[in-house]
């Protein structure tokens, strides 16, 4: 019979049932970092427990490093504290920890596929929801709780009820100045923000046969906030030419045999769907968020919603409670809304692509004044890049401030942060309510094109119009 | 490891309302930095329940009437966001006992389960019922009973259910599932070892 990749991924991962009708899967890939683990590292030590399979986890530290310190002890005593507890953590266990001393840290969902770490036909678990990004490779990869942490620690398992499986294919061509950013955005604005809960989304059709590696990373990254515990991308050519020559990855006779292998796990032709949902690429258009969720958004030519006009009171309400918090005006056209920061980075949009692309329009252009512009690098690998490619000084001459990789303003928990009710044009995924570091601090999620059109005009803008993308 | 059996759990109520309650409300990013989860408790909500300078806003949890109450009642997609457990156990923390909602989170859902904090589903007109006898009367007892799935307050009731898995979990004294998954290591291993990584 005909199977999802979901499906075949599960049946050769499950170990066995549990008593309470979940099951007990294997967890081939475990990534963790300094913020969700220390916890669980201090359960197993309560319970007397050693790390099971050592060599399948792998560290590193994102969320808490300042980007513009690297020498140590941080100025954030808390912050220090959680960094060297997960080097002791990390080196009394045994386990691997791209250190920012290894060249080789960055956001995990960044430095997993850049290692070759990720791999097509495998389960990835990690303490943060955007493990989803993994699901770009064809891994069925998700975001797990501290408890879970300490279980894959001790066992190199978990306590799982299977997902369904909603495929979402995006069919066509996407119009110019459209990118993967707004093909998620707009994906998440259609099945809302708790469509997916139950689901893993395979994401399929032509948009996604020609997307690259990076491109189906973005998409498959904001899985979670369409409620989607897991997204996936079906393995192909692109994804075997990516991961080719990858310090982790198979090499001679092991290479052939493992892309017959991943190749084997994509979706059968003609398996059955829980549910299908196809998209037309040419509706999809350069995408920003206008409230505190990231389902409240719309066409850049698009007006706020006016809370007056909604249908009925549960949407009037969540309305009418965003635009207090973002000081936005119901009808008002969102371009033109003025803003404090840009923001580009995160594991959503800080890989080489966002940059190159971005370097692209920028060259020669300043950021607006009065508008403080920052790019983080999601990884030191990629920061490594960008300089050797001389893009690092694109953004510096654009007037941006060039950071050193981490997490940074995505969520704050480092130095950069938004202040009082700064608005911020940002290539993260969460415009959550004080998300960025200030309680009043304001968010509007776009892609980091448009989060570059934000910065030199100052104001949230069309970036075809700014740059000149020729539209028809 | 014996685990308590979690039939039946009676207290106070408290109602939060509102859709999409994210895990960064429940719990901003900034309280995160810790390497353990005491006194996750005291920064519960915090940015909704309190002002720059540490005094109270007017937030349902801060309210007298209410402390105390160790069953949250809440809307739709509540705790969806990050996966930080660190929103259930600045939950639990504080005193809650249980969450009864519209809807959950995935991982928040599995999260809380694990922790022994059962979080049922009821429906929105059911959810205003309980809510509305409790403030009426904000000493009313509330009971959810995981057995029937019932919910019984002020001489009502209603219906308050959750998933099956966990609530056979939570009935059987088998919601931390680390014991069972220590005596499925020998299944683990076989698993582990068919299944060709490479470069682990």
């Amino acid at each position: 019979m005909p199977k999802t990749l979901f499906e075949k991924v599960w049946e050769a991962h499950a170990v066995r049932k549990l008593a309470n009708g979940q099951t007990q899967i294997l967890v081939g890939t475990h990534l963790i970092h300094e913020v969700t683990s220390p916890q669980a590292f201090g359960m197993m030590r309560d319970l007397g427990l050693g790390v099971a399979m050592p060599s399948r986890t792998f560290a590193t530290v994102d969320h808490i490093v300042p980007t513009d310190q690297v020498s140590e002890p941080y100025a954030d005593p808390l912050a220090d504290a959680m960094i060297r507890e997960l080097r002791r953590n990390c080196s009394e266990f045994g386990i691997t920890f791209f250190d920012r001393s290894t060249g080789k840290q960055g956001i995990v969902h960044i430095i997993g596929p850049e290692q070759g770490i990720t791999q097509p036909g495998t389960t990835i678990a990690c303490g943060d929801s955007h493990t989803s990004t993994h699901g770009a490779f064809g891994a069925i990869a998700f975001g797990i709780g501290t408890t879970q942490i300490r279980d894959v620690l001790a066992t190199q398992t978990m306590a799982l009820s299977k997902l369904k499986v909603r495929r979402i294919e995006v069919n066509g061509v996407l119009r110019p100045g459209v990118y993967a950013k707004d093909v998620i955005l707009h994906i998440i604005c259609t099945l809302g923000v708790n469509g997916g809960t139950g689901y893993a989304y395979e994401y399929a059709g032509e948009v996604f046969d020609r997307f690259s590696m990076e491109e189906r990373m973005t998409v498959c990254n904001m899985s979670i906030e369409g409620g989607a515990r897991a997204g996936y991308v079906n393995p192909d050519e692109t994804t075997f030419a990516y991961l080719k020559g990858r310090p982790h990855s198979p090499r001679g006779a092991e290479w052939d045999a493992a892309v017959a292998r991943w190749r084997a796990a994509a979706s059968d032709p003609g398996c059955a769907y829980d549910d299908v949902v196809r998209i037309d690429a040419a509706d999809i258009a350069p995408t920003v968020t206008w409230g505190i969720n990231p389902g409240q958004g719309i066409p850049i030519t698009g007006t706020v919603p006016d809370p007056a006009r909604a249908q009925g009171s549960d949407e009037r309400a969540s309305i009418e409670e965003a635009l207090a918090y973002m000081k936005l005006k119901p009808g008002a056209p969102i371009k033109g809304t003025r803003i404090d920061v840009a923001f580009l980075g995160s594991c959503t949009n800080g890989r080489l692509s966002d940059f190159q692309e971005v370097a692209r329009f920028i060259k020669g252009r300043r950021v607006a004044p009065g508008v403080k512009a920052i790019a983080v690098p999601g990884s030191q690998g990629v920061g490594l890049l960008c300089a050797e490619l001389g893009i690092d000084k694109v953004f510096r001459d654009a007037g941006f401030e060039w950071r050193n990789a981490g997490c940074s303003m995505c969520l704050a928990m480092n130095p950069d942060k938004l202040v009082g009710d700064q608005l911020c044009a940002s290539s993260s995924n969460r415009n959550f309510k004080g998300r960025q570091g200030s309680p009043t601090g304001r968010t509007i999620l776009m892609s980091p094109v448009m989060v570059a059109a934000a910065a030199v005009t100052g104001s949230v803008a069309d970036a075809r119009e700014v740059f000149g993308v020729r539209t028809n | 490891m014996a685990l308590e059996k979690i039939t039946r759990i009676s207290g106070r109520a408290v109602h939060v309302p509102g859709n999409d309650i994210d895990t960064d409300r429940i719990i901003p990013a900034r309280y995160l930095k810790c390497i353990t989860f005491d006194g996750l408790g005291e920064f519960l909500f915090y940015d909704v329940r309190k002002n720059a300078d540490g005094s109270d806003k007017p937030h349902p949890l801060n309210d007298p009437r209410h402390r105390g109450a160790t069953i949250l009642l809440t809307g739709a997609n509540f705790g969806c966001g990050s996966s930080r457990e660190h929103a259930p156990q600045a939950l639990q923390k504080h005193g809650i006992k249980a969450v009864i909602a519209e809807g959950f989170a995935e991982i928040f859902f599995g999260n809380s389960i694990a922790l022994g904090m059962p979080c049922l589903t009821a429906d929105r007109a059911d959810i205003s019922r309980i809510a509305a006898a409790v403030e009426a009367d904000p000493d009313a007892e509330v009971t959810i009973d995981l057995v029937t799935q019932r919910v019984s307050f002020a001489g009502q009731t209603a219906r308050a259910s959750l998933r099956e898995s966990a609530r056979d979990a939570l009935l059987n004294g088998r919601w931390d599932p680390i014991g069972e998954l220590l005596e499925g290591a020998a299944d683990a291993r076989k698993v582990a070892s068919r299944l060709r990584y490479t470069g682990a």
